[in-house]
């Protein structure tokens, strides 16, 4: 239901100080850049535990400074531009990709309201009665880059990998989308610290597992990670869009994957772990000491870190799936579910919107679950065949008038076989499926 | 005239929207940055040589006026408009288009007899009809402004035209794009005559039917040659390059480097290890065409 407030002036927000305003800018960027160094270092360490190695352990204490050793030696590469390249779109190409990842977090809250130099204000930079569909939309600016980084590269292996992240990412961010949608029937706003504030009693994680599920899968096939990394897949493109890049450029690309990385977990904590709220026996110690002030930004990053985890995890676990495997699970497994769900949590908004108590849904729903099972138990049981009977019909050949027929329902395929002009492979066939 | 009506504009909309809380001064700076841009962009569509600098023009325009939305307090039309027509429509575009034409800037020969007249007087009626609509249009003296439009604020707003009094209209143009695309779909379909054949049965196939030594798979581009590179035909072991190591797209294409250039030519040193080796290998195993033999690479 559509509540009547004016939803384009969110409380708390639009009465900052210019030097608040700079100060919060400034603090995002350093937050991108500092969470980038930290996490390829986390990611390669967690990921050398996980294979019985050490990782990185000679830069600073424990390794911490790899990263940012390996930034500093990226910088002072050579800058390569190939012969064949488009060169204003090439250059172009990592600025369009790191941009906009720089933006996502500013609608992000990251705390409630503290005191900044005796100034009370919110430890987010903006929020607009859209908030996440902005982050949708910047998210699908950032696709460009690799896009145009793969087209302008002027070479194979990077168009194909720019063809792949395209396509991959349009397919998973429909699913985004639809994974969205339960939340805002839920918390009726599209605000991200509207959502915050209406996860006070309890998670959208949790009353809403499969949106999160579905989120969760769509996050690492937005963001081009394992086992989703088919545009970059070494085994079959060298490195994807990214091969003919060095240099600064390649840091930049680089950049902008490990920020989307903290930007859709940022995502995932805002909308389905309750933002920067504590988790739950904390959240109640003290009359709720943990979530007021400074405390916020700790349960914000850890969540975040976790998150991150998630992904490294998956990573280190899961082999990449075969592009067409990955097509075929994003549209006929991922979108069906999505809508069915979708439409189920309709009808429960509705639901309650309509004054129906949560007992007789729950009745109800029981009562219609409890009839399917017991109807499930009058389907007479499916005989199976003991032996499936050779096939006795004549066999069907698409081939047999002359001219190439479709089988009609009941009939099957038998052999691949190749019209008149290459008889000799058809009978060699034949033989080998004789012998 | 024309400069003016458009600041004349500019200015109403800044003040329509800036609603006295000095951000009339930014949003006029908006638009003096980012409508430069999107004519720009505008122009680099119709002028630009290759179709994906073309696309990529009609995306800058697209996200321009996606600002100019967003600053007109209109903050859910700007979005959308990014997630929808930049983010996924554009998007397929280029996506065609890069598929399609790898490098090509399309050929400008006219293939419709007067088509470019046609166009430029299409064009130019556009043009007019535009200019007259917009320099005769009569102002409100005072615009009614956000609050009287929209009280609830946007999104209910939208979703109240939507989903209330344009329903019908919407259910129709949506039956109209899914019928569209099931069309396309069904006119693109085609169906299959013979059963695919599986990884096994191609393994079977190749190893019962091609020659025996390929049954491993074709050797490798670049192996013992100069270049590793995929354009660098292989070097058997008896040094002549192999034409098999190259992909076939490449050799359509004419990018594939000739063999000849990858020769293996003897040098005197191996001449001389040949005329050694001759005594103990029989002639007859050597190819023909052959003047550096298997046995002194070993």
């Amino acid at each position: 239901m559509i509540a009547t407030q004016n939803y384009d002036e969110i409380a708390g927000f639009g009465n900052d100080p210019w030097w608040i305003i700079a100060i919060k800018c400034l603090a995002i960027f350093v937050l991108c850049v500092v969470l980038t160094l930290f996490n390829i270092v986390f990611e390669r360490k967690v990921v050398a535990r996980m294979q019985h190695r050490l990782g990185p352990n000679r830069t600073g204490p424990f390794g911490s400074l790899q990263s940012l050793a390996d930034g500093v030696k990226l910088m002072f590469k050579e800058d390569i531009i190939p012969k064949a390249a488009d060169k204003i779109v090439y250059i172009a190409a990592p600025l369009v990709a790191v941009i906009p990842s720089f933006l996502i977090l500013s609608v992000i809250p990251l705390g409630p309201e503290v005191s900044i130099f005796g100034h009370e204000t919110r430890l987010q930079l903006t929020d607009t009665p859209v908030a996440v569909l902005f982050t949708l939309a910047i998210a699908s600016v950032g696709v460009y880059g690799l896009m145009m980084a793969g087209w302008s590269s002027g070479s194979t292996y990077p168009l194909l990998g720019g063809l792949r992240s395209t396509a991959q990412v349009i397919s998973y961010e429909l699913i985004m989308g639809l994974s969205f949608v339960g939340v805002f029937l839920f918390a009726g706003t599209m605000s991200t610290s509207g959502i915050v504030a209406e996860q006070e009693r309890l998670w959208y994680g949790i009353i809403l597992l499969p949106s999160f599920l579905i989120y969760l899968i769509s996050m690492v096939g937005e963001t081009n990670r394992a086992p989703f990394d088919l545009p970059e897949a070494e085994g079959e493109l060298v490195a994807g869009w990214g091969t003919e890049y060095s240099s600064i450029k390649y840091a930049m690309f680089f950049l902008a994957e490990y920020i989307n990385m903290v930007n859709v977990s940022a995502i995932a904590t805002t909308l389905f772990l309750g933002g920067w709220r504590a988790p739950w026996p904390l959240s109640a110690v003290n009359d709720g000491m943990f979530n007021t002030g400074w405390w916020p930004l700790l349960w914000f990053f850890a969540k975040v870190i976790l998150l991150i985890f998630v992904f490294v995890w998956l990573r280190g676990t899961l082999p990449r799936l075969r592009y067409d495997q990955f097509m075929h699970f994003c549209w006929k497994w991922l979108l069906p579910i999505s809508l069915v769900w979708i439409v189920l949590v309709a009808g429960m908004r509705l639901a309650f919107n309509e004054g129906i108590e949560r007992n007789q849904i729950l009745l109800y729903g029981g009562i219609v679950v409890a009839v399917l099972l017991i109807g499930s138990l009058l389907i007479p049981e499916k005989k199976t065949p003991a032996e499936p009977e050779p096939a006795e019909e004549p066999e069907f050949d698409a081939f047999a008038g002359g001219h190439p027929v479709p089988p009609l329902p009941g009939q099957e395929f038998v052999a691949a076989r190749i019209p008149a002009a290459t008889t000799k492979t058809d009978d060699r066939t034949e033989e080998s499926s004789r012998a | 005239m024309i400069t003016q009506s458009v600041t004349a504009w500019a200015t109403l909309a800044a003040e329509t929207t800036g609603s006295g809380s000095g951000g009339s001064g930014g949003e006029t700076a908006l638009f003096w940055i980012m409508a430069p841009l999107a004519v720009l962009g505008a122009l680099g569509l119709v002028f630009s040589r290759k179709a994906v600098h073309g696309a990529l023009s009609l995306a800058v325009t697209m996200i321009s006026l996606a600002l100019f939305y967003i600053a007109q307090e209109a903050p859910f039309l700007g979005v959308v408009q990014i997630v929808v027509y930049t983010g996924a429509i554009m998007m397929l575009f280029l996506f065609v288009i890069m598929l399609v034409g790898v490098d090509s800037s399309d050929s400008r020969v006219e293939t419709i007899r007067g088509q470019r007249v046609a166009a430029a007087l299409a064009v130019a009626g556009v043009v007019l009809l535009l200019a007259t609509v917009t320099l005769r249009a009569t102002l409100p003296e005072e615009p009614a402004g956000l609050a009287q439009a929209a009280p609830d604020g946007n999104v209910p707003a939208i979703a109240d035209l939507i989903f209330g009094t344009y329903f019908w209209a919407f259910e129709v143009v949506a039956v109209l794009l899914i019928t569209a695309a099931v069309g396309a779909m069904t006119l693109t379909h085609r169906e299959r005559l013979s059963r695919r054949s599986s990884q096994k049965e191609l393994s079977i196939k190749r190893f019962s039917e091609g020659p025996p030594g390929e049954a491993a798979g074709l050797p490798v581009p670049g192996v013992y040659a100069r270049h590793n590179a995929v354009d660098t035909p292989a070097l058997l072991p008896d040094g002549k390059p192999s034409e098999a190591s190259i992909n076939r797209v490449l050799v359509a294409r004419g990018a594939a480097r000739s063999s000849e250039e990858f020769r293996h030519h003897p040098t005197p040193a191996d001449v001389e290890a040949a005329a050694e080796g001759e005594a103990d290998e029989p002639a007859g195993e050597i190819g023909p065409d052959d003047d550096a033999s298997g046995g002194e690479r070993a």
